[in-house]
């Protein structure tokens, strides 16, 4: 066995027991660190798979941007009374999980993936291999930003709006329960207008 | 070099992980961050079918990216859900959020 396959083990063990971590632990807090773990080791497994720039994105969306988040709603989400963590019905839930690992290994161990390789290095067209044989082995930034910019243009414009509605829908759903308590709350005192007639 | 199928039986064991942690949880956020973990299996599963089966086609790299972006999304939207319930329930647990079921 070679270094980068025993490495590659070795995180994905990692990965494994950050993210059982993650659903078991009794403490939302551990779990969030653990999530935030198991996401780093992630990263570590796109560079393995020799994809750098997905390891950089990874890092920075998930390590910068999502674990903050997450910590924050965890800060103003505390519950009152001691928490139960879990459903009454987990044992069920935990089959389900189990059944569905055994079909996906199951598809995985039966799918010939060597046939699958050659079918689609064979339906290439003689210009596709030709720029094949040419192209490098490693993707690296050029090349996927070639192949958003042109091939996926139109989904990145769609990923784009989809961005920007996910940011004012959740500006939206955040700030309006704060104006209906700030006007709930200000029914009972007297308003600016009454306030300006005792002054006037 | 890793074979595929050992990755992909990596990713198949962390996407129950990800289920079993949406089915059983009950606290809102909880549910989001398993919700996250699935997103990320399928991630590396796309780039992983990337590099073994079309190796300078890039469209695996590319759609996990798109998947990043769309898991970056759905996560902020659903904190914020996650925080106006608790505004108006003083409490994130899934099971007590039923003021929509008729």
């Amino acid at each position: 066995m070679d270094l980068g396959a025993a490495v590659f083990y070795a995180v994905a063990a990692a990965t494994i027991v950050a993210s059982l971590g993650v659903v078991v632990t009794r403490s939302v807090v551990y779990s969030a660190l653990l999530l935030i773990l198991a996401l780093a080791l992630t990263g570590l497994v796109y560079l393995l798979l020799l994809s750098d720039f997905l390891a950089l994105v990874q890092i920075l969306v998930y390590g910068g941007t999502v674990s903050i988040l997450l910590l924050f709603a965890l800060m103003l989400t505390r519950p009152r009374e001691s928490p139960v963590l879990n459903h009454s019905g987990w044992p069920l839930a935990a089959l389900g999980a189990v059944l569905t690992l055994g079909t996906l290994v199951f598809a995985v161990v039966t799918t010939s993936w060597g046939d699958l390789a050659r079918t689609f290095a064979s339906s290439a067209s003689t210009a596709e291999r030709t720029a094949r044989s040419a192209a490098p082995a490693r993707l690296g930034p050029e090349e996927l930003g070639t192949a958003l910019f042109t091939t996926w243009a139109v989904p990145f414009e769609i990923a784009s709006v989809v961005l920007l509605v996910a940011l004012v829908g959740s500006l939206l759903v955040a700030r309006a329960s704060e104006d209906s308590e700030a006007v709930s709350e200000a029914e009972p005192l007297p308003g600016p207008q009454s306030q300006a007639e005792a002054g006037a | 070099m890793v074979p595929i199928e050992h990755v992909l039986i990596f990713n198949a064991i962390m996407f129950c992980i990800g289920m079993y942690g949406v089915m059983a949880r009950r606290n809102g956020v909880l549910v989001l961050m398993a919700i996250e973990l699935m997103l990320n299996a399928v991630a590396i599963n796309l780039v992983a079918f990337s590099s073994r089966i079309d190796p300078v086609g890039g469209s695996g790299i590319v759609f996990a990216i798109f998947v990043i972006t769309i898991a970056a999304a759905e996560l902020g939207l659903g904190l914020a859900i996650v925080l106006r319930v608790y505004r108006m329930r003083t409490s994130v647990n899934v099971d007590e959020v039923d003021f929509m079921r008729w």
